[in-house]
């Protein structure tokens, strides 16, 4: 019998440490960012003006929903209420799949006034190449994060339906919500670093 | 009545779970360790090959069987393959994963599935790395640091060694975060902390540091495969970047790295030496407590590699005093064992002598290190020869000289049969003989100013290279010996008892082998692990 093995806290305490490598990988770029902010600081400030606040707004609301979102779903599915938890995890699926179209757009607008790498825009000067290039690649592995997580919901939404995950045994859905609140808090510090950084 | 799991040997098929599939989607626990145990006796073959070859290239100035290209792609390979494939997983992925529930009294780690997917994991990044050999624009050229701008620059197969890397530092992060669980919440209810195995403590801070460097170093290799495929330029000087970013992260993982490599071998020969001096460890609490203290102080020293970088006096005084800090609980390790041998009744089996050639060979790369940490003097030295043999007496002598002795000493255990010990006792010889032999002279020809990864050099350091071949020859002897000694008993009767060298920690408590299903109850009692009053043989 498998059920009498179950560690939950064993569960909660790997998801923690999973998260904080996770937080110890952006602290790397984090780290790249303060030194070039340092070392550029006009450029960067420049570079904050090309971009979009209310796209960066915009998705900065969609995201704390989303979060609030799961949160309710976890408590839904604690109080056994299966079919409230299902939609609310699904309208977070929606709103990362909001977010992720958003930032289709953004990027291709960028795209299209030539900002991507290797342009003769970004090339203008070393500051500014580094300026974007650090949003590309962080708002590129942020967005890669918000795929998994939702991902990851999805597989949680499978295996509530299955009846594997369930009002006394909802380890996996409040891990999987934990990993969203980490794509959350992972934006909530990049979008100051490059939207409001002017 | 027990179940067939409890009975049979976890090596023999299980009724109706048997073949291939039965070993590599095991979820259990010893079954994942014998499968890293057998992947990285593969890739140190390869490593050992690779080394073998430079080594014949070196006895001579100018092109002796290779040309410059090749010789580059070699110390690149030979360093990536041992270094990422054969040392960091050694000792904690094969015997941490065979011994670790054992020793605490566990059923298995906590995440049993998560366990065979790192070691898929593992295994796809090994056949990465040998695939980017024969893929691409030819086998990377850029030495195992992947120093940019040059790695961001050649032509040669670096993306896909970087995304191997890549593979290989989730796959470590995944196998540390499951030790650090599992040593939290599945310890015998008995098991305190004051009595954990030391093996096991090392195993704890070294899954630490795995979890806590290894996403750096992750993070920091995607951004060459990155710069390589968009040309982004983070580290790229022309674009606006900084080379010196590159090593600072590189290094942040690299050097902590070291310590997963050394730590997990300092908790195999803590469990060796009091097992065979017939008493308990001194310094039980000095020892456990300095392998949180190396993996701590390791974490601050890593730009120690950058002295000659361009860094500020500041900083190089800063990491060079850092770097001091760390001797002091490795030389609180070294001394105990020292302290633990003396008036012991020794037994002198093959596992004691590898326990005390990691002692003398690790303390000779050891205080070569202070040289190196030592900033005035390190510019001397620094990429010279010096270097080449400070590391290898570290990690050849010392994590290889650990795995050599975690083979002798669980051997028997794992397979319930005795190796050859006359043989055992020759291949040590012959290995301290020809390392020293082959590593030595590298000292002397690196004061000499001898620099590293060069494949010509002057007929003034010829002597010394010379040596230094002949002396690759007799360790190759002393393996094939060693691997011979071994292996031509692991056919014939399973004859060892539980426990033949009359050792006090948990796993000498099961059968050899143990059976596929062990401590579905944990154990009633809990013993100390080094107290060995009442403790009988059982050959």
């Amino acid at each position: 019998m498998p059920e009498q093995h179950k560690d939950y806290l064993g569960d909660k305490f790997g998801m923690w440490l999973f998260l904080f490598t996770e937080i110890l990988l952006f602290g790397g770029l984090f780290l790249l960012y303060a030194i070039f902010l340092h070392r550029y600081p006009a450029e960067f400030h420049q570079g904050g003006l090309e971009l979009s606040r209310v796209f960066g707004a915009a998705n900065t609301v969609v995201l704390i929903t989303s979060s609030f979102t799961v949160a309710l779903a976890i408590s839904a599915l604690q109080q056994g209420r299966r079919g409230l938890c299902q939609a609310l995890l699904a309208a977070t699926i929606v709103l990362a799949g909001v977010f992720m179209v958003n930032k289709y757009f953004e990027w291709s607008t960028k795209i299209a006034h030539g900002i991507y790498p290797g342009s003769s825009e970004m090339a203008q000067s070393g500051g500014t190449n580094i300026f974007f290039g650090l949003y590309y690649v962080m708002t590129g592995a942020h967005g890669l994060h918000v795929v998994i997580g939702a991902t990851v919901l999805a597989f949680c939404m499978l295996r509530i339906a299955q009846g594997r995950v369930t009002a006394e045994d909802f380890g996996l859905l409040e891990n999987g919500g934990l990993y969203w609140h980490l794509v959350d808090l992972v934006w909530i510090f990049l979008f100051p670093l490059f939207y409001l950084i002017s | 009545m027990p179940s067939p799991g409890e009975t049979v040997p976890f090596l023999d098929p299980l009724p109706g779970r048997s073949g291939l599939t039965s070993w590599i989607f095991s979820t259990d626990h010893k079954r994942i360790g014998m499968l890293y145990l057998w992947c990285i006796l593969t890739m140190f073959a390869v490593g050992v090959v690779i080394g073998v070859l430079m080594r014949l290239e070196l006895i001579a100035p100018g092109r002796t069987i290779m040309g410059a290209q090749t010789y580059n792609a070699m110390f690149t390979l030979h360093g990536v393959v041992m270094i990422f494939l054969f040392v960091i997983p050694g000792i904690p992925a094969a015997f941490g994963n065979i011994l670790l529930p054992l020793q605490i009294g566990a059923e298995d780690v906590s995440f049993p599935r998560l366990n065979i997917f790192s070691w898929w994991l593992y295994l796809t990044g090994a056949v990465l790395a040998v695939t980017s050999l024969f893929t691409g624009g030819g086998p990377p050229d850029t030495g195992w640091t992947f120093y940019v701008p040059f790695s961001e620059r050649t032509t040669t197969n670096v993306s896909l060694a970087v995304v191997a890397v890549f593979i290989l530092g989730f796959s470590s992060i995944l196998t540390g975060l499951n030790f650090i669980t599992t040593i939290h919440r599945l310890r015998a209810p008995k098991m305190s902390w004051g009595k954990l195995p030391l093996f096991v403590w090392s195993l704890y801070a070294t899954a630490w540091i795995q979890l806590l460097a290894t996403p750096v170093l992750g993070v920091t290799v995607a951004l060459v495969f990155i710069e390589r495929l968009l040309g982004i330029g983070l580290f790229d000087p022309a674009k606006g970047g900084d080379p010196l970013l590159y090593q600072h992260l590189f290094w942040i993982y690299s050097h902590p790295a070291v310590y997963i490599m050394i730590v997990p071998a300092m908790g195999v020969v803590s469990d060796i030496i009091p097992a065979f001096a017939r008493k308990s460890i001194f310094g039980y609490k000095a020892i456990a407590v300095s392998s949180l203290a190396i993996a701590f102080a390791g974490s601050l020293v890593w730009a120690h590699h950058m002295f000659t970088s361009g860094m500020s006096d500041t900083a190089v005084l800063v990491f060079s005093f850092l770097t001091f800090v760390v001797a002091i609980p490795s030389a609180v390790k070294v001394f105990n064992w020292v302290a633990t041998l003396y008036k012991g009744s020794i037994h002198l089996e093959p596992p004691l002598l590898f326990a005390l050639g990691f002692i003398f060979l690790f303390s000779a790369g050891g205080l070569t290190g202070l040289v190196l940490g030592s900033a005035g003097t390190d510019i001397h030295v620094h990429d010279t020869y010096f270097v080449v043999a400070h590391f290898h007496y570290v990690i050849f002598g010392g994590t290889g000289f650990g795995l050599f002795a975690a083979m002798h000493f669980w051997f028997p255990k794992i397979f319930g049969r005795m190796y050859d010990r006359k043989l055992a006792n020759a291949s040590w010889y012959l290995l301290v003989g020809g390392f020293n032999m082959l590593y030595f002279p590298m000292f002397l020809i690196g004061l000499m100013g001898m620099p590293r990864r060069y494949y010509d050099y002057l007929p003034m350091y010829q002597t010394g290279h010379i040596i230094s071949t002949v002396g690759s020859w007799v360790l190759v002897a002393g393996l094939v010996t060693m691997f011979w000694g071994l292996s031509k008993c692991l056919r014939g009767p399973r004859t060892v008892g539980r426990n033949p060298w009359g050792a006090a920690t948990l796993e000498w408590t099961l059968p050899s082998p143990p059976p596929h299903l062990t401590f579905l109850d944990p154990p009633d009692e809990v013993p100390s692990p080094y107290s060995y009053a009442g403790v009988k043989r059982d050959a």
